[in-house]
């Protein structure tokens, strides 16, 4: 008789280990791989498995082989039809003709493989992170999560331990010497069965005797509870603070007239980016879309994506409305508030001096974080290069960044700044401790 | 149901009574009509994903963690998603006991022909061939291996997984180069003295004391260095050496003590699969003889019914399918195929030999006794001494065997030799020198090396009919060992037959 043992159920992903070691080791070369990818295809492919080549470097296993096209050789071959000895067989081109007849050509190394959208995601957003997300002193944060902590002898009844009180209780019973029902059964079985029979003086006086007995020990069981307040535990919680990692992230993008459907596109492709950035890393956070022409009006994800719209150009308004929104929705004692705002930086003058009134006064005092981001045409791009001279909201925002630290803006001109862009604006601040952050 | 009609089994579904009774028949049978003689039997089911799981990790249950198992996982498993590969049905291990893989996917009639083809098959293969006696260590195996995993795992901890990640990384590129061809190697040491082995290599790490360094050289010492003449040096260092992994294990200068036995796992397990590299077509051969033998056995008892055995027959002419050299389907002479056909040829020639038979086998034509025949052939032979000794001219005329000779610097192949009377013996030849691994693979040797002097590690490739190393994976290789000798190496190219130097390469010509 064999020995059976059944695998079946034994651990999974016996191999992840292994997995996990080669995916370590093309690291880099596969970071490269998806950025690429993505940058050249839709951004919002982010977000799916992806396949990529086997990276060529750090991964080739090299031994000792023989050169195929050196020396002499043989070959034996089954399935000759028509050859005599001394026939001459062209050599097939490169990769074609005869095929496989000498050797066998196809490598280990030439092959694609599928990462999982967890892994794609995981190299694409690494070493990024929401700057300063834990907004607020510990003491000054009022969000606390209930955690067990043993027992108490005082709560709510709907915290009642039924099994530590009963315990109580059973102990108590013991030490008191309550009692138990079978001795009662037992006295009141036998008076009952003393009665029955014939009478005589001596059993009348044993059957008071017991009488007497059973009266006392029903009276003892009637003063020792069967269980006591005494005895009553009590699921014991303390409420604990829990580091406030709520975070709301406006969107704000301009859709005036001025931008032409390839900033807007630009633009979009940055929120696509920033949306999935969000989802992926972090638990709870909400996203609110705000779009702009001369009046601002937050849209959900679909129109703010999708739905073409234009008008002129008052950037002021998106910033009230979201001033608006974070007074009614979002107190900014519970939520870490961030913002991204898109334009192509065409203002009215005197609405940029508005605009930095509003976030000198009111807006960068909420927010832990306002990241600005001005779409460029490439010819400007050229132009305005790496300095501060700039459209109308460029040259207020910088005014603006001078004086806040928590104020970042930034150029686009190509689809392929966006990501560099994005980890210039998202980058982890060095020193910075990661908290209130939900690991990959 | 199943047992009033006498079969073994009836349906698709099997469970663990049935197919503890299937193998019990099918044992007994293959016993009293094949002599077969086995290690006792330990089945494990397994799900499909343990099997790729198993392929990638070269087909062992326990195996340390490396990046390239998790490579080859990856590969095979998109084989295997696209459709492009099956999964083998059963895998085996040489060990006592015996461990058979079964997919738990296979139907009944499936578990019952993996039974008798790895079970009975493969195990009396590795029981009793002469390379798997002489050279593995069936019963220790398993046990080195768990102690590997475990060592190599406590080695990540302690060093860190670049740190055994560089020396493993080094140690594979050399496996080829990491077995004994000529001699026995070493016997593997029981668990006890693994243990006592690495606790005094922990004390001499903790008691180690930089006075002994200081002490001044003794005056015998540089006589030595004077007399230290080649001949001496290769002497002391028994070269030439083959296997190069051992060489640098115990001569590298720069090596710890943790890296040495990392090598030397690498080395054990390298060596364990050598004689199954040597008998591939035999291994196979025997157990697909087996299992079709006792399959028809079990049929002309009555004991499995006629649906079962069309699913069988259908599987089996599956395994040993082997299309012409011109078919886009060809990948090479498939080895279930033509060791089936040499076993089945052997019975036949023992039982109803024609006249060339006759001729060509005295010992065997006619003999009668071809259970006899084939288990002293699967006892005494390799692929190459197999084919050389067993392939007959029906076999080659029933493959049509040719022989192409490719000269690299020619534009044509040339047709060598056919099945016809002047051929015969150059197919047999040709067939069984392409199965010959040690001929086969490059032959490099370590040469010279002085240890008291530059430490310049010098190895030789023999060139056999002007084949070459090709120069990438060479010079990749040869920084690895590099990194394991930790001073210069060169190889040089040497003519075997003319002996005349070709040419040479040194890490120093080739850089990080």
């Amino acid at each position: 008789m064999p020995i059976f043992i059944d695998r079946r159920l034994n651990p999974k992903d016996k191999s992840l280990g292994n997995r996990q070691r080669f995916l370590r080791r093309a690291r880099e070369e596969l970071k490269r791989t998806i950025r690429d990818q993505i940058r050249t295809g839709k951004i919002a492919d982010v977000d799916a498995e992806h396949a990529v080549s086997m990276p060529a470097r750090g991964t080739g296993e090299p031994s000792f082989n023989d050169a195929r096209n050196s020396g002499s050789r043989q070959h034996v071959l089954p399935g000759n039809k028509h050859f005599s000895p001394g026939d001459r067989l062209p050599k097939p081109g490169q990769g074609g003709g005869m095929g496989s007849a000498p050797g066998r050509t196809e490598s280990e190394d030439d092959f694609r493989f599928v990462l999982s959208r967890e892994e794609v995601l995981d190299l694409f957003f690494e070493d990024l992170e929401l700057p300063d997300m834990v907004k607020l002193n510990l003491k000054e944060i009022l969000a606390f999560k209930p955690r067990r902590a043993g027992f108490a002898a005082t709560g709510s009844p709907t915290n009642i331990n039924v099994g530590r009180t009963m315990r109580n209780s059973h102990g108590r019973r013991i030490a008191l010497r309550r009692p138990k029902q079978e001795d009662l059964d037992a006295i009141a079985q036998e008076i009952a069965s003393l009665e029955a029979k014939p009478q005589n003086a001596e059993m009348r006086q044993r059957i008071v005797a017991l009488q007497e007995e059973f009266d006392r020990l029903e009276r003892r069981r009637k003063r020792i509870a069967y269980v006591d307040p005494v005895d009553i535990r009590f699921n014991r919680f303390d409420a604990q603070p829990v580091p406030n990692a709520n975070a709301v992230m406006f969107c704000l993008m301009d859709v005036s007239g001025s931008m032409g459907e390839r900033e807007k596109d630009l633009a979009k492709r940055f929120f696509v980016l920033l949306h999935l950035f969000l989802k992926r890393r972090y638990d709870r956070t909400e996203v609110v879309f705000i779009r702009h022409t001369h009046e601002a009006q937050e849209v959900d994800e679909e129109t703010f994506f999708y739905n073409t719209q234009s008008g002129g150009t008052v950037v002021s308004t998106a910033l009230e409305e979201m001033h608006r929104i974070v007074e009614q929705r979002y107190p900014s004692r519970e939520w870490n508030i961030y913002v991204a705002q898109a334009s192509d930086g065409d203002n009215f003058v005197t609405d940029s001096e508005r605009c930095i009134a509003l976030l000198d006064e009111q807006i960068m005092r909420l927010c832990q974080y306002f990241a600005y981001v001005e779409i460029l045409d490439e010819r400007e791009s050229h132009i305005f290069g790496a300095t501060d001279n700039g459209t109308s909201l460029w040259r207020a925002y910088s005014a603006v960044k001078l004086r806040w630290s928590n104020f970042q803006m930034s150029r686009i001109a190509t689809a392929a700044d966006i990501y560099p862009v994005f980890r210039q604006l998202f980058a982890r601040q060095p020193g910075y401790q990661k908290s209130g952050e939900r690991g990959g | 149901m199943a047992s009033r009609s006498g079969l073994l089994f009836s349906g698709s579904d099997w469970d663990f009574r049935t197919l503890s009774r299937a193998y019990e028949t099918i044992e007994a049978i293959a016993t009293e009509e094949l002599h077969l003689d086995t290690y006792p039997v330990q089945m494990e089911i397994i799900s499909s994903e343990q099997m790729l799981d198993a392929y990638s990790s070269v087909g062992m249950p326990l195996m340390y963690r490396h990046w390239s198992f998790g490579k080859h996982y990856l590969y095979q498993e998109l084989l295997y998603r696209k459709g492009g590969r099956g999964l083998a049905y059963e895998l085996v291990i040489n060990s006592n006991p015996c461990i058979v893989y079964l997919m738990e996917e296979n139907t009944m009639a499936l578990q019952a022909l993996v039974t008798a083809h790895a079970a009975l098959g493969h195990n009396h293969f590795f029981k009793n061939n002469y390379l798997f006696r002489q050279w593995t260590d069936a019963g220790a195996i398993l046990s080195y291996l768990d102690f590997a995993k475990g060592y190599i795992a406590r080695c990540e901890e302690r060093h860190g997984v670049d740190a055994v990640e560089e020396i493993l990384d080094a140690a594979h590129a050399l496996m080829e180069q990491g077995v004994f061809r000529y001699h026995r190697p070493p016997k593997l040491s029981s668990e006890k003295q693994r243990e006592g082995l690495r606790e005094r290599l922990e004390y001499e790490e903790r008691s180690y004391n930089d006075l002994w360094r200081t002490l001044p050289p003794s005056k015998d010492g540089t006589k030595v260095r004077e007399t230290d003449t080649m001949a001496e040096r290769k002497k002391s260092l028994k070269l030439p050496e083959e296997n190069l992994l051992y060489f640098l294990e115990k001569n590298s200068l720069i090596l710890e003590p943790w890296q040495r036995e990392v090598i030397r796992i690498v080395r054990v397990i390298a060596q364990y699969f050598y004689p199954q590299r040597q008998t591939q077509v035999m291994n196979e051969g025997c157990a697909t003889f087996v299992h079709y033998t006792l399959m028809n056995l079990l049929f002309d008892r009555g004991l499995i019914g006629e649906g079962a055995m069309l699913e069988i027959l259908r599987n089996h002419s599956n395994v040993i399918f082997q299309p012409g050299f011109d078919d886009p389907r060809f990948s090479g002479i498939n080895p279930y195929a033509l060791g089936l056909d040499m076993m089945q040829d052997i019975q036949r020639i023992s039982t109803a030999p024609t006249a060339e038979d006759r001729d060509w086998f005295p010992d065997i034509a006619g003999n009668g006794d071809w259970r006899q025949t084939l288990l002293d052939a699967w006892a005494n032979h390799r692929d190459e001494s197999f084919i050389r000794q067993y392939l007959s001219p029906t076999l080659i005329r029933k493959w049509r065997f040719f022989v192409l000779a490719d000269a690299a610097n020619d534009p044509h192949y040339e047709v060598a030799s056919i099945h016809n009377e002047r051929g015969y013996e150059s197919i047999r030849s040709a067939l069984a020198h392409s199965y010959d691994i040690g001929a086969s693979r490059p032959d490099i040797q370590v040469v010279d090396v002085d240890l008291l002097g530059d430490r310049h590690l010098r190895l030789q490739h023999k060139v056999k009919d002007g084949i070459v190393l090709e120069g990438g994976s060479r010079d990749a290789t040869l920084r690895h060992i590099r990194k394991l000798w930790g001073y210069e190496v060169s190889m040089v190219a040497v003519d075997a037959q003319t002996g005349a130097r070709l040419h040479e390469r040194s890490t120093s010509q080739i850089g990080e």
